[in-house]
């Protein structure tokens, strides 16, 4: 008796030692796109997987919204705070809060000015380097022939579509058969995708003289392949399609044939930062500020269909 | 005041704007028929104005009976979620229409009563739908862009029918209508009555409040359109961007068709050529080939030299001007 006291005991303090039956809280800025809809759906699925109890607060884009959330996370005295910050600044105090109760804070997907002490690590994905993904596929695709490339911009200023740009830009440097001919804005759109491809067909001899799209999102790429196929060319072949973000609808287009490749901005970010919690609570590892996660390139040699399977009921 | 004379201002901006673009884009007004469909800018700039117009046309009617509709953007993003809604349920092209349809005309009802009824004022009244609409669409689409395959509704906003993309002939006839029903009937003098004094309108023995919640369906409707073209046209309805900001483009092709948003007298077609107006800044820009840093600045820049033209004061100070400069030299 006394014995099977003493292991269940000691099995209940290795339970509190290792991660089983930790409790986390999740302040997410809103749903205001499909990503971070997925990026939700991910987040519970890994915590129900390693057995966490997830707190999810849904701050509707309101940082007072998500302060409150943070507080609240400390009054209940949460095992780890997993935070999407909608703004960059006006985070010290509360982060400030949160360390003296000895919470370890995870940034998901964007970042903060606050000091580097005050958080254990953000996870996201280096947008320059997503958009040297798509620019190398491009450079290694076309193999040196002449290729005059148009680009669906996202809103202007804002840092996917500067870091999109200067990525692209830097990979396709220094190889002269490939040039950026025209370069808009289409906000991030389907729409406004296919009202700029449509005018870039125009400009460019009914795009006879267009070698390759680069879209700094896939839906702006779904829009283009549109205009593509109303001008009566082929998207895929006569255009080749990259793009950036890898959402299920551009995994139908690549099944079809009419867009070539595209770069993942995981919406997974929950994975990486809950390995890192439990390095920390198992042996207090302090891992990397910043931890980068994968920009994987998708082409039609990935299984397409099967990518649009796996991801068509993540919320995207 | 013959309609032409009317509308002349509009038509002399559109023809220095088609000028202004020939020079940094010379094909501009080239036609080709490729796959037996007409392919140029100019019939671009035709079809995409259709969100534009078709919302124009509404507005018109709404500014001017001294009101404001902020809606009509949040409208299309309603119905556009609606009609895709029912075509995922595998309802088919037809009901998606109507269903997109009956959405336009309640919403527009929603506003005509709050503001007849209730009295609450257009700009706030509107202002309710507009804030809270988006979240309905969002409701619907379940936050995602729903996509959808049907051809039949895929037409309605890429489609060809007599030489000219579909969008086109439907703000064509919705405004070709609207100005003929206010024109031939003593209907569009009762709406500039109730513009100018609402209470003298009413005295006079107009019904004020039916037909204020008549203008109001009425730019539901035009925005459900708009919302039905814009969802086929990228075949998917997108809750989060569709008509997003297209109110403030209605308000701004109204205005730069000379109507005044005190009320009052009004022209859909000057509206109208207004929404080409903006169109063609747009494409201009796109054509031209500018870093799109500049969109806005240039955009901003053309409508304010326009509406400073259109300026009643300027208009008037010129005339003096002028007058005196005549008289300086008679002297002489």
């Amino acid at each position: 008796m006394t014995r099977t006291l003493m292991t269940t005991v000691a099995a209940l303090a290795l339970c509190g030692g290792a991660a089983a039956a930790q409790t986390v809280g999740f302040s997410q800025i809103g749903s205001e796109s499909g990503w971070r809809a997925a990026e939700t759906t991910l987040t519970r699925q890994q915590a129900e997987e390693r057995g966490y109890q997830l707190q999810f607060s849904d701050a509707q884009q309101r940082q007072e919204n998500q302060i409150a959330a943070i507080r609240s996370f400390v009054a209940q005295g949460v095992d780890a705070i997993l935070l999407a910050p909608v703004v960059a600044t006006g985070w010290d105090s509360v982060l400030e809060e949160a360390a003296e109760a000895e919470i370890p804070v995870v940034l998901l997907d964007r970042r903060v000015d606050s000091d580097e002490s005050l958080y254990l690590t953000a996870v996201g994905s280096d947008l320059v380097h997503e958009g040297e993904v798509a620019g190398q596929w491009l450079v290694d695709q076309v193999a040196g022939e002449e290729c005059r490339i148009v680009e669906l911009q996202g809103t202007t200023g804002s840092s996917p579509a500067i870091d999109r740009k200067t990525g692209f830009e830097t990979a396709i440097a220094g190889h002269d058969n490939l040039e950026i001919v025209r370069s808009q804005t289409a906000d991030f759109t389907r729409a406004r995708g296919k009202e700029v491809m449509e005018s870039f067909l125009q400009a460019e001899g009914g795009g006879a003289d267009i070698c390759a799209l680069y879209a700094h999102n896939d839906d702006m790429a779904v829009g283009a392949i549109q205009a593509i196929k109303e001008a009566g060319l082929a998207p895929g072949s006569d255009i080749l399609v990259v793009s950036i973000d890898a959402v299920p609808d551009i995994f139908q287009a690549i099944a079809a044939g009419e867009a070539n490749a595209t770069v993942e901005l995981t919406p997974n970010m929950a994975g990486p930062a809950f390995d890192a919690l439990e390095a920390f609570w198992a042996e207090g590892t302090m891992p990397e500020k910043f931890i980068q996660t994968e920009s994987r390139l998708y082409t039609q040699a990935d299984d397409p269909q099967g990518e649009y399977d796996r991801r068509k009921d993540l919320g995207y | 005041m013959t309609v032409l004379s009317r509308i002349a201002p509009q038509l002399i901006v559109l023809a220095a704007l088609i000028a202004l673009v020939s020079v940094f884009y010379p094909g501009f007004l080239s036609i080709d028929i490729q796959n037996g469909r007409p392919v140029g800018p100019v019939i671009d700039i035709l079809k995409r104005s259709a969100p534009v117009a078709l919302l124009a046309v509404g507005m018109t009617l709404v500014i001017a009976t001294r009101g404001i509709d902020l809606s009509v953007g949040t409208i299309m993003a309603i119905c556009g979620a609606a009609a895709a809604w029912a075509l995922t349920q595998g309802l088919g092209a037809g009901a998606a229409i109507a269903l997109a349809l009956t959405a336009g005309l309640a919403a527009g009802l929603w506003n005509g009563v709050l503001v007849a009824v209730v009295g609450i004022q257009p700009f706030v009244a509107t202002l309710i739908l507009m804030t809270m609409g988006r979240g309905v669409a969002q409701l619907i689409t379940e936050g995602r862009i729903l996509t959808f395959t049907d051809p039949g509704f895929g037409w309605v906003g890429s489609g060809v029918a007599l030489g000219l993309p579909v969008p086109v002939w439907i703000w064509l006839a919705t405004a070709i209508a609207v100005a003929v029903i206010m024109r031939r009937t003593a209907l569009g003098l009762l709406v500039e009555a109730v513009g100018i004094n609402r209470r003298a309108a009413h005295l006079a023995g107009v019904n004020a409040t039916v037909l204020l919640i008549a203008v109001y369906i009425a730019s539901g409707f035009c925005a459900a359109l708009a919302g039905i073209v814009v969802t086929a046209d990228i075949r998917g309805a997108d809750a989060n961007n569709a008509g997003l900001w297209l109110e403030l483009d209605a308000i701004l092709a109204v205005v730069i068709g000379g109507n005044s948003l005190l009320g009052g007298r009004f022209s859909v077609a000057a509206s109208v050529l207004g929404a080409l107006i903006i169109q063609t800044i747009s494409a201009g820009i796109l054509l031209a080939g500018f870093a799109s840093e500049y969109n806005l600045i240039i955009k901003a820049g053309l409508v304010l030299i326009i509406l400073v033209l259109q300026s009643p004061r300027i208009a008037s100070e010129w005339r003096l001007w002028r007058d005196s400069h005549r008289a300086e030299r008679g002297r002489t």
